[in-house]
């Protein structure tokens, strides 16, 4: 399988923490990857290094085959790669709809037109009934629950037609109905050719779900591999055991 | 456009044209003059700092320079008298606009206070300038433009009252066209949350430069009326900080982010800020009075007008509702 | 090159003065996000109060340092307590600003009632005395003003570093909420810091006034420099605020003599947008991400 992105070395320190050491691993196109690891083992940090939110130390990133050399959030979701975030976040004060035609990348000739096109809003419809709110469409996102919060979040990084689409514990506080949910939207993208890497404390979800999974301790790659790999792993349970 | 939208607008214009053909004295049309210039700074102030969240403190540098523009346009280009200055607006600001995008972009690599101290510094610039340009401005002996003599005496004040509402339409027509449109999704989300906004691909500066753009244009043209409604400009009455302070209260008192919300302020606050200026102005006073006001409407009213009416109207509704649902209930 | 370096002495004494008053307003915005707007009203009410003891009462300027800084102080604290603890949401960071400003206004309006707008200057005997050094002119005056602004950054920065308050208050700047669960009462680090911020401002004012004319309307010229001061060392950094100051002190004074007076201040400016253009976040600052 080629690898849609790759990460090499990539290492973040703040003051005297490394957050990220030296970290490499690949996502394989057509993948549902998962990072996992500890509290506080730099998965998250990854993906700031990964997306252009912080910059990274030292390290070298690649997506579709292409050296990423300063990572930028506009660039890279306009170019395929999308993330979410820990804690969802989402335009409270705007609608759903609203919300995720924002998502739409647009190019300049179109901000004079109108805010919600008819097409847009359709499509708009189609992804919010597929992952059950739809019925919510005009409704204030600030008004949603924290977990249909999650599942818009994830919903709107879909509208720009992404390829690879990081999710960052998508499942933390949400309950089980709208996990099964999230389990089956990741599923169904995936066999449509969508790539994932996805941060995930609940681990039978992992198991279930991801191929391969990558561990992380203290910021560096502890394994990779296939789940079954990957659990049975020593190093792998010592940490999680251990600290 | 909804109903109620259109006959909001009707009625203001409707009633903007008619005041100076029913109160013809000087005075009050004059009042009305500065009323419409704060409007039509307060709207295009929301436009920028309402919509993208970035409070800027410098827009009245550009309402000087468009101050400045016109009146060296006139010196030196000879665009005659009467009406054709107005004509000569729309290229001031559009120039004035463009000059000024790349101090924009500095400015805008900072974030929210920052923003809103090198706002602050650029004001301080531009009246530098007009001090130390001489050949241009001639300083601080000030500039003098043509006194228009083909508008009469009786009605000498109707066209600059007549380009002022003009101004406040367009300001408006503006923001009620970025409300609608994309643009104005993109700068609500940017104003929710910037860095969100950038990891859905939003290209968030060249945005915030586009409204930056629209309320400079505004702003450049209302200095130019301005300067040639007064005829004679010089650098601390071009570029006032009070001026700024003004367009800033009135919007934060009407409710910023709004359409409306500017033009009620500044219908509220310039009528006051004359009185006050009139009774208590040849003591210093009027300072006084002014802070107090300014700290009254920032501590007990910091939403502003409009938004504070528009929860009252929906609480008063929900409550209503749940009412009825009780009482359904009992029955 | 002699007129140089004469400048540049010049610039660096005008510049501590500068870095006080700048000292007090980056402090508090470090400890609760406000800028201060007022800041340089203060150091105008303070040149006055200070101008208004000497002509009636004859007490020397620089002695009347230790009248005016603790009364402004109890002032500080007050206004802290009635106008900016009041604000809260998540816009109080921008109404702090606008609130600051009015305070600004209000003391404009207070002092062109009692002391009209003409200039004043506050002149003790030896206002005009000049001292050599290795063949450079120091003004007596402005040397006192460097030596005790220099004196009162030392005394803060033990404050800071030193004591317990200080602690507290270092504290809050790293981590607000982390320095409430270890027992610092915010409420109380925050007020009395606003009115240290302010006496700073009320020290460097009550030597202001000897070597600057000054009237109400001052203080925008003050509050322009400031601001910009604060920005470019960094928003909440010390020592950068104080090193920005004197970065002003030094080019305003070189332009004044090398090109002419009336570009000084502007020439500065433009120091502040070309490295604004290089480093948004100011010479020492950290970058702001909303992460
Ligand atoms: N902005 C920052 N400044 C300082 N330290 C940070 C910062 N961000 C993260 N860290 C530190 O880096 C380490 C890794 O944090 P990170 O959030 O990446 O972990 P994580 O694997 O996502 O944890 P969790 O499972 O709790 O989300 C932690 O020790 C954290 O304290
Ligand atoms: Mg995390």
């Amino acid at each position: 399988m080629t690898a849609l992105l790759e990460i090499d070395g990539l290492t973040k320190r703040f003051g005297g923490v490394t957050a990220v050491d030296a970290c490499s691993f690949t996502v394989p196109a057509g993948s549902v990857t998962a990072l996992v690891g500890p509290n506080g083992s730099g998965k998250t940090t990854a993906f700031n290094l990964i997306t252009g939110y912080a910059r990274a130390d030292a390290g070298a990133v690649r997506f579709d085959g292409a050296a990423v050399r300063r990572p930028d959030p506009i660039r890279l979701a306009r170019s395929g790669l999308t993330r979410t975030f820990q804690q969802a976040r989402i335009f409270p004060d705007l609608t759903l709809v609203e919300n995720m035609v924002a998502a739409l990348q647009q190019p300049w000739t179109s901000v004079f037109t109108r805010a919600v096109r008819r097409p847009e809003r359709e499509r708009a419809l189609e992804l919010l009934d597929e992952f059950g709110i739809a019925r919510l469409a005009d409704e204030r996102a600030g008004n949603l629950s924290y977990g249909q919060k999650k599942l818009l979040e994830f919903a709107a990084v879909l509208m720009g037609d992404p390829r690879l689409v990081l999710l960052d514990e998508p499942t933390a506080g949400v309950n089980p109905v709208l996990v099964d949910q999230i389990e089956e939207r990741i599923r169904e993208l995936n066999a449509r050719g969508l790539t994932f890497l996805v941060v995930e404390h609940n681990m039978n979800l992992v198991m279930r779900l991801c191929d391969p999974v990558v561990v992380l301790a203290q910021g560096t790659k502890l394994a990779e591999g296939r789940p079954d790999e990957v659990r049975n792993d020593p190093r792998v349970l010592d940490a999680y055991l251990g600290g | 456009m909804t109903r109620n939208g259109l006959l909001r607008g009707g009625a203001f214009v409707a009633a903007g044209i008619a005041f100076p053909l029913l109160f013809n004295a000087a005075w009050l049309v004059n009042i009305g003059i500065l009323t419409l210039m704060y409007a039509a700074l307060a709207v295009s102030w929301n436009l920028f700092s309402g919509f993208t969240g970035y409070i800027t403190l410098g827009q009245v540098a550009f309402f000087g320079l468009g101050a400045y523009s016109l009146g060296i346009t006139f010196e030196h280009f000879g665009i005659g008298s009467g009406y054709n200055p107005f004509y000569v607006l729309p290229i001031v600001g559009a120039c004035v606009a463009f000059a000024s995008l790349p101090v924009a972009w500095i400015a805008l690599r900072t974030r929210a206070m920052t923003f809103a101290i090198v706002t602050l510094t650029l004001l301080f610039i531009v009246q530098q300038l007009a001090f130390n340009l001489h050949s241009l401005t001639h300083g601080s002996s000030g500039l003098m433009l043509p006194t228009p003599t083909t508008f009469g005496v009786d009605n000498y004040d109707r066209p600059f009252y007549y380009a002022m509402l003009g101004l406040v339409l367009l300001a408006l027509l503006i923001c009620w066209g970025i409300l609608r449109s994309k643009l104005g999704l993109m700068l609500l989300s940017i104003r929710e949350d910037e860095e969100k906004a950038r990891g859905l691909g939003i290209r968030v500066t060249g945005t915030k430069l586009v409204a930056w753009w629209l309320h400079v244009f505004v702003t450049a043209m209302v200095g130019g009326v301005w300067a040639y409604y007064l005829t004679f400009i010089y650098p601390e009455s071009s570029v006032d900080p009070l001026v700024m302070i003004g367009a800033v209260l009135m919007t934060f008192l009407g409710g910023r982010g709004t359409l409306w919300g500017p033009v009620v302020g500044a219908l509220v606050l310039v009528p006051a800020q004359q009185y006050m200026l009139i009774h208590l102005g040849g003591s210093q006073l009027y300072l006084v009075g002014y802070a107090a006001v300014f700290m009254v409407v920032l501590l007990v009213l910091p939403r502003g007008i409009i938004p504070s009416i528009r929860d009252g109207v929906v609480r008063t509704r929900e409550r209503q509702r749940t009412r009825g649902g009780a009482a359904k209930a009992a029955v | 090159m002699h007129q140089v370096i004469q400048a540049v002495i010049l610039g660096l004494l005008i510049g501590g003065v500068y870095a006080l008053m700048a000292s007090g307003l980056t402090l508090v915005f470090g400890i609760m996000r406000v800028i201060n707007v007022a800041q340089g009203a203060l150091v105008i009410l303070a040149a006055y109060l200070s101008y208004a003891l000497f002509s009636h009462a004859h007490v020397d300027p620089f002695l009347s340092v230790l009248i005016v800084t603790p009364a402004m102080f109890v002032l500080g604290v007050l206004v802290q307590i009635v106008f900016v603890r009041s604000l809260r949401g998540d816009d109080a960071e921008e109404l702090s600003l606008l609130v600051t400003w009015a305070l600004a206004l209000g003391i404009e309006g207070v002092l062109s009632v009692i002391f009209k707008t003409t200039y004043r200057a506050t002149s003790p005997s030896y206002a005009d005395k000049t001292l050599t050094v290795f063949g450079y002119q120091v003004q007596f005056v402005r040397l006192m003003a460097f030596v005790g602004s220099a004196a009162l950054l030392l005394v803060l920065s033990l404050l800071l570093t030193r004591t317990k308050f200080g602690r507290a208050v270092r504290a809050t700047v790293q981590n607000p909420t982390a320095a409430t669960l270890l027992g610092v009462d915010a409420n109380r680090v925050q007020t009395l810091s606003f009115g240290l911020g302010v006496s700073m401002a009320a020290a460097a004012g009550a030597v202001y006034g000897v070597i600057y004319p000054f009237n109400p309307g001052s203080h925008y010229d003050l509050i322009s420099r400031l601001l910009s001061i604060v920005v470019l060392g960094g928003l909440g950094s010390l020592g950068g605020a104080v090193v920005a100051a004197l970065v002003m002190g030094v080019t305003e004074a070189v332009v004044a003599v090398e090109w002419q007076p009336t570009w000084a201040s502007f020439s500065y400016f433009i120091v502040l947008i070309v490295v604004l253009l290089i480093r948004p976040q100011g010479i020492f600052g950290v970058r702001e991400r909303a992460l």
